[in-house]
This record gives structure tokens, C-alpha cells and sequence, in this order.
């Protein structure tokens, strides 16, 4: 409660996760209010994501706040120069809270700190995307009608999935069973090894995208495996098809199995889950927008 | 070599001893003691008992700050201090590593805002005994081999 900046998950303990979850479902029932209006929301987006901006600004304009910003640095005074902190400063001259993309892990925490008015991180390099945990934890919640106890399967890139790392930490209050689905190359980080037993969290991990893999599920999360994150491209030749989720292993999954994926899709995910009811990929990036609605208005202390 | 001192004695100072002899010359630069007048004898790869082999420096008529001597730990937590007065050692001190680090080193991550900005940097001590700190900012790891002063 009453934290200034969200800036990493672990910035909200479980009462903040509840009780944004609780806001987030409010907005998905009536997302068009004037909560906003008055207020002027800068979106600096020194890295370009369209998909993360057009969220963010949409939940803005669906409050009736208005919006400055850029969408790429190349528009911004970073390309003559200018520091991270003048830039901050001058922007909150003008704003009522940043929204702020960033190629450099740790900018958004250095930017809450030297910032007089709130910071919403939506992504530091590598480092922390939080309001893709807080979407991907009300769309948990919203499909199985809590966070508790489940068994989440984790496919793809678990090494570098950024996505992944906060997802387990954001999950890490509530007593999950985690499967991780990866290559040998791309496998789960010793830290979050680590992480999951100090948190006597349950973990299994497969190379195989094997049915117990699929079955034991009540979220089936899966990511993207990036070429590029290969050191040796035969390896990736070897694996690129067998992370791939076709309808036909979804046949004998639970009732309540949902799947998830950050987006965008390539190839991990085939056309033909599509149309199946378990595939949820779609509404998930949708609740993006009723999360960000709930974490601007909790950050700006102004009622949902 | 008998009783024969390696290093001359101190009146007045600071005796820091049983340093690694990889950590001398850090240890010059995390105290600054190149920015200092006073006499200064730096000795490195003298014979030790317990080490086999060691460094030491003797800083005459400077007796430094808490926090300032804290900053070995990063790279010798377990040097000897002797604090001397009058060529007698009057005070025995341990280093101790603090729960943050600010400023005296660099983040390993080429990526972090604390390479790109003008800014100081800090991290978080997560392990005391084998010296593994966490960039407050990137949020990167860096263990004791691994740390690079600034």
C-alpha cells in the first residue's frame, strides 16, 4: 500500500497484488470512466513497443487522461545527449506520472528515484516488465478463480524470458507447483532455482514437452525460443520444433487448463489452438489494458 | 632471516596486514593512498605462516574512518589493522563488509543505467561471507572475483 513507483513485481507484496487484481476486474466491467480526466500521462518510450505503448495509452485515453510522450528515442533528446535524469525531470514539469520504456536494465528505478512524481516501468532492458506480471496474474486469477495452489508449465526460453523470472517471483506468494519446459540451452536460471527453494516452491524441470508436462497443468504459459539466443545453431535446429503446442496435446489437459503467452507468437504456438477454449493468449494481452488502468489509478491514489 | 622486520616499524598509523597479494594494489586504490602525502611503505609477496605469502602497508600518522577501512572487506575481508601509537600496536581491528556499497565499484552489466549515466552506483551486500553483491539498479550479481573498482 501507498508505494510511489512500480518499478520491479516484488514492489507489491500480496495484498497489493489482491487488491489490483480486484480494481483490474472493475475496469474489465466498465473500462470507459472519467477517473482520468484533468491528468496528463507521459509515455517515454526510448525503446520502441508498440504492442506495450498502445496498452498503456489506451487505458489512458479510456480514463479521459491525455498523453505526451515518444515512441522511440530517436524523437527524444537522448539522441543529443541528454541524460536520463534531465529528461526525467523535465517531463515531470509537465506530467502527472511516467510511463517509461527502456533499453538500459535499471533505468526505471534510477528514474523513480530522481522523479518527483510516479514511475511505471514497462521494461528495462532485460531486467523487469512488472505490469506484464500483473496482467498475467489477473488473467490467472480470472480463469481459475484464484492464485493459489496451481501447477504452472513453462515452455520455451527460461533463461532469458524475462517475462518467466517475474512471473515467479509475482507467483511466489501463493504456493505454486512449477513445471519448466526447456532446451538444455535454454534452461531455468540457477537464481530462480534457488529462489524456488527458499520459497519452498515445488519444481520439476523436463526437456521434453512431455504430457506430464501438459496434463498436470492449470496454466500452460509458453514463450517464445529465440534464434538469436543460440551460441550454436545446430542446437537450435534440434529444438526448434519441439516446443511448438498443437491442438491434438491438448486432449487429455484439465478441464480448467488455460494457455497463456506473453505475445507476439511465432511459430510456438499453432494456428489450430486457436479456436480451442482453452486457448486464452488473446483476452490475456486484452486484460493488459484493465491492469494498467488499476496500477495508474492505484499509483495516482485516485479511486477505481 | 631471523627477526629481521620485512617492513620497516611504525611510529604513528595505520599497519594493515595479512592482505592477499592480489589485493594489495586494490587496496592502495580503495583507500586512495595514492592521493595521500604521508609516508607510505607498501610491501607484497613477503613470506607469512599463515599465508605463505602476504601483502602489507603501513600508512605513518594516518588513521583512517570506519567506513573507509570497511571498503577492503570487498576485496581482503580477513586483513589484521593495527592502529599504532608510539611504535606500540594500541588498537587490533577487523574489517566489516557493509550492507551497501555505494560508489567504490562498477556494475559488471555493460547494460546497466549506472554505465550509460552519470550517477553513483550501489549495491546490496546478499552475502556476507563469500562477498556477493547485487547492483541496486540492474539488479545484476557480482560475485567477489568478479568485482571491478572504479
Amino acid at each position: 500500500m501507498g508505494i510511489k513507483s512500480l518499478v520491479n513485481i516484488d514492489d507489491y507484496d500480496k495484498d497489493d497484488i489482491y487488491r489490483i487484481i480486484k480494481s483490474a476486474s472493475l475496469f474489465k466491467q466498465n473500462p470507459n470512466r472519467n477517473l482520468l480526466q484533468g491528468k496528463v500521462c507521459a509515455t517515454l518510450f526510448f525503446e520502441p513497443s508498440t504492442r506495450t505503448r498502445l496498452s498503456f495509452e489506451t487505458a489512458v485515453n479510456r480514463l479521459r487522461g491525455r498523453i505526451i510522450g515518444f515512441s522511440d528515442a530517436a524523437t527524444s533528446s537522448s539522441t543529443k545527449g541528454e541524460s536520463l535524469k534531465d529528461t526525467i525531470m523535465m517531463v515531470s514539469n509537465y506530467a502527472d506520472l511516467i510511463i517509461m520504456r527502456h533499453h538500459l536494465e535499471g533505468s526505471a528505478r534510477y528514474a523513480s528515484e530522481i522523479s518527483p512524481i510516479p514511475v511505471i516501468n514497462a521494461g528495462d532492458g532485460s531486467n523487469q516488465h512488472p505490469t506484464q506480471t500483473m496482467l498475467d496474474l489477473f488473467t490467472i486469477y480470472e480463469t481459475q478463480g484464484t492464485l493459489e495452489d496451481l501447477t504452472i508449465t513453462i515452455v520455451g526460453d527460461l533463461k532469458y524470458g524475462r517475462a518467466v523470472h517475474s512471473l515467479i517471483q509475482g507467483l511466489s506468494h501463493f504456493r505454486p507447483r512449477f513445471n519448466f519446459v526447456a532446451p538444455e540451452e535454454l534452461h531455468i536460471p540457477d537464481k530462480y532455482k534457488t529462489f524456488c527453494e527458499n520459497h519452498q516452491i515445488p519444481y520439476k524441470e523436463f526437456t521434453e514437452f512431455s504430457p506430464e508436462a501438459i496434463n498436470s497443468a492449470d496454466i500452460l504459459y509458453m514463450t517464445r525460443v529465440q534464434k538469436e539466443r543460440f551460441t550454436d545453431l545446430m542446437e537450435y535446429e534440434k529444438v526448434k520444433n519441439i516446443y511448438i503446442l498443437h491442438n491434438r496435446m491438448l486432449d487429455d489437459s484439465k478441464e480448467n487448463l488455460k494457455v497463456l503467452h506473453p505475445l507476439p507468437r511465432v511459430k510456438e504456438i499453432n494456428q489450430d489452438v486457436d479456436a480451442n477454449p482453452k486457448a486464452y493468449y488473446f483476452q490475456q494481452a486484452k486484460n493488459g489494458m484493465y491492469t494498467r488502468q488499476a496500477i495508474i489509478c492505484d499509483l495516482m491514489k485516485i479511486g477505481g | 632471516m631471523g627477526k629481521e622486520l620485512q617492513v620497516a616499524a611504525l611510529e604513528n598509523g595505520t599497519a594493515i596486514d595479512h592482505i592477499p597479494v592480489d589485493a594489495v594494489f586494490k587496496v592502495v586504490s580503495l583507500l586512495q593512498l595514492q592521493k595521500l602525502q604521508n609516508r607510505i611503505t607498501i610491501g607484497n609477496n613477503l613470506k607469512s605462516s599463515k599465508m605463505g605469502s602476504k601483502g602489507i602497508i603501513k600508512v605513518s600518522d594516518k588513521f583512517f574512518r570506519e567506513d573507509e577501512l570497511n571498503r577492503i572487506a570487498l576485496v581482503a575481508p580477513n586483513v589484521n589493522l593495527n592502529i599504532i601509537r608510539n611504535f606500540e600496536v594500541v588498537e587490533k581491528k577487523k574489517v566489516i563488509l557493509p550492507d551497501e556499497i555505494i560508489e567504490i565499484m562498477k556494475c559488471n552489466n555493460p547494460k546497466c543505467i549506472t554505465n550509460n549515466e552519470p550517477m553513483k552506483t550501489r549495491f546490496h551486500v546478499t552475502d556476507k561471507e563469500n562477498v556477493e553483491l547485487q547492483c541496486h539498479y540492474c539488479e545484476v550479481k557480482v560475485k567477489k572475483e568478479d568485482i571491478v573498482l572504479q
